[in-house]
């Protein structure tokens, strides 16, 4: 999933560059990454701002899915009940849910004539963060479930026979389970920052309120101004590579 | 050792950026930090937000106003639906055809034209369909026989956006003796792009296609076409009027009626308007474009009603 990420960054990247070389001009090309470089050295406060903006958004969006979906997986692993098999099917058929489509549903929950329309969320940050809840929850509960999975059996069996309760049992099994249950976020993280079309669709791409990387890239690129587009990616990159390498050093535990 | 310490570190990091994040985003605060000022909201068509000109007009009236100016771009018919349903104040349009039932079903109110500039039509250098200097409507009937006919060397852009631009190619189809339904399936050579005016010039830029423009936008985007302007001549035919509408509260309770207004009073007040005159000439060494006050082209024929300040 990771390196699905750093691939699709890749190619967007390369393809924000492709626009630069006109007529095959291939200083032009050299020149708007020199200058993607000048704005990330010099921090150009439009690139500062957009990078932040972009990790408040998809942070939020990451701990409020953690928070609803340990809970939830949680009781999905431990409890058996009928249609658990086709529950956790269903969760993982959401893993690919278009960005789009989550993009469409919220705009008509949250469009001021829908339903929730009372909240007048529409074109704000936090209806970007409920989009991307929806969007990452279930990777992230589809993970937590099989984290838990991967924890062997006999460990609840033996702490409740040496006398744990029920709860702490499961709070054992979860510990066992926290590499795995962290890179599971961090599988979600990847997901949220990535995004475009549904920041675009409920977010509005508006200049210094809910413009973030992707959003910045799509409108420059198509305007053919290369340079921001290429040092946002750059940074995008750089972000995966940096939460790639934590997810190498979780797993090695 | 070594190892688990950069992790820590890491680790570390990531704790103190979800921390701020959420510090950032507590229930109720306006995101990022909290500023309480009020959001106005406004969704304007693409070719006054790829001129810049949204860019240049903004930090000026949330200075005048205290308010913070949240801009969506979209299309006509985009920007007209966001109206209807409640997501903007107030919308900047320019599609005559659009705005009627708008107005009609009483969505819009306290319209006034704050701008406008000429419809040209741009293409390869080359000219392959031989329309330089022609009339708009023989250019098109020229541009759909040659395309029909040599879809590999002339071919046409089309907004596909149900953008205002999109609505004056329909009236030349018209004009020109087509029905648009079949322009649309007659073939290749006729492409839609489905986006705003910039990444539309963009595309036919890059397929060597003719696509009509708002002078403008074209203006702005020069340095960075091939495309060379073939059809430039200011007439009824080709102008192309910017509209500023209030949203009826009437028929959308949250419609914030009040600062609408006074959006609208400034666009049209003499300081706005010589600011738009003057708006690109420093880089384009021309302005982009004419403030309706402009008597240059006589755009509308009631300027006097329109320069009233709506009440």
């Amino acid at each position: 999933m990771l390196t699905v990420l750093l691939g699709r960054s890749l190619v967007a990247f390369l393809a924000t560059s492709q626009i630069g070389i006109e007529g095959g001009d291939l200083n032009e090309f050299v020149q708007g990454f020199v200058k993607a470089f000048q704005l990330i050295i010099t921090l150009d406060p439009q690139v500062v701002d957009i990078t932040w903006r972009t990790l408040a958004i998809a942070l939020s969006s990451c701990i409020i899915s953690t928070v609803l979906c340990l809970p939830l997986g949680s009781l999905i692993h431990f409890r058996r009940f009928p249609g658990k098999r086709i529950l956790i099917n269903i969760v993982q058929t959401f893993y690919s849910i278009p960005t789009v489509v989550v993009g469409l549903l919220v705009f008509i929950l949250f469009s001021r004539i829908g339903p929730f329309g009372v909240f007048n969320l529409m074109f704000t940050p936090t209806i970007m963060v409920i989009g991307q809840v929806i969007l990452v929850s279930p990777i992230v509960l589809g993970l937590v479930i099989s984290a838990l999975s991967g924890v062997d059996k006999g460990l609840f069996e033996t702490a409740s026979s040496l006398g744990a309760s029920r709860v702490q049992a499961v709070f054992q099994v979860i510990r066992e389970a926290r590499y795995a249950i962290l890179s599971a976020v961090t599988m979600g993280f990847g997901r949220a920052i990535s995004e475009v079309g549904l920041a675009l669709m409920v977010g509005g791409n508006i200049r210094g309120f809910t413009r973030v990387i992707t959003t910045a890239i799509s409108l420059e690129t198509s305007k053919g101004d290369v340079e921001l587009s290429i040092a946002l990616g750059a940074i995008l990159i750089f972000m995966a590579l940096l939460v790639n390498i934590v997810l190498n050093r979780l797993q090695q535990k | 050792m070594k190892r688990s310490k950069i992790l820590f570190a890491l680790v570390g990091l990531l704790l103190i950026t979800l921390l701020a994040s959420i510090a950032g985003c507590a229930p109720g605060a306006e995101y990022p930090v909290a500023q309480p000022k009020a959001r106005f909201k406004i969704a304007t068509t693409t070719s006054l937000y790829d001129t810049g000109l949204w860019y240049y007009l903004e930090p000026i009236f949330e200075k005048k106003e205290n308010v913070e100016l949240d801009i969506v771009y979209a299309g006509t018919g985009a920007a007209l639906n966001q109206g209807k349903s409640g997501n903007v104040d107030a919308v900047i349009v320019h599609d005559p055809d659009q705005e009627k039932p708008f107005v009609d079903e009483g969505w819009g109110i306290n319209k006034r034209s704050f701008a406008y500039n000429f419809f040209m039509i741009a293409g390869p250098s080359t000219d392959p369909a031989g329309i330089k200097g022609l009339e708009p409507v023989a250019v098109f009937k020229k541009i759909a026989e040659g395309g029909m006919k040599d879809p590999n060397n002339i071919k046409f852009v089309s907004r596909g956006d149900n953008s205002g631009t999109q609505g004056a190619e329909k009236r030349l189809w018209a004009n020109a003796g087509y029905v648009y339904a079949d322009i649309e399936k007659s073939g290749k050579w006729h492409t839609e792009a489905g986006q705003g005016m910039g990444p539309t010039l963009m595309m036919a830029n890059e397929q060597n296609a003719y696509v009509l423009c708002d002078g403008s936008t074209f203006t702005s985007y020069k340095g960075k076409l091939a495309l060379v302007s073939l059809v430039n001549k200011p007439s009824e035919a080709t102008l192309n009027i910017y509209n500023a509408y209030a949203i009826n509260p009437a028929k959308v309770k949250t419609a914030q009626i009040k600062v609408a207004n006074d959006f609208i009073n400034w666009l049209i007040s003499p300081d706005v308007q010589k600011m738009i005159g003057q708006y690109g000439v420093k880089e384009f060494g021309g302005p982009l474009f004419y403030p309706i006050s402009d008597p240059t082209y006589p755009a509308i024929p009631n300027l006097t009603d329109n320069m009233k300040p709506v009440q």
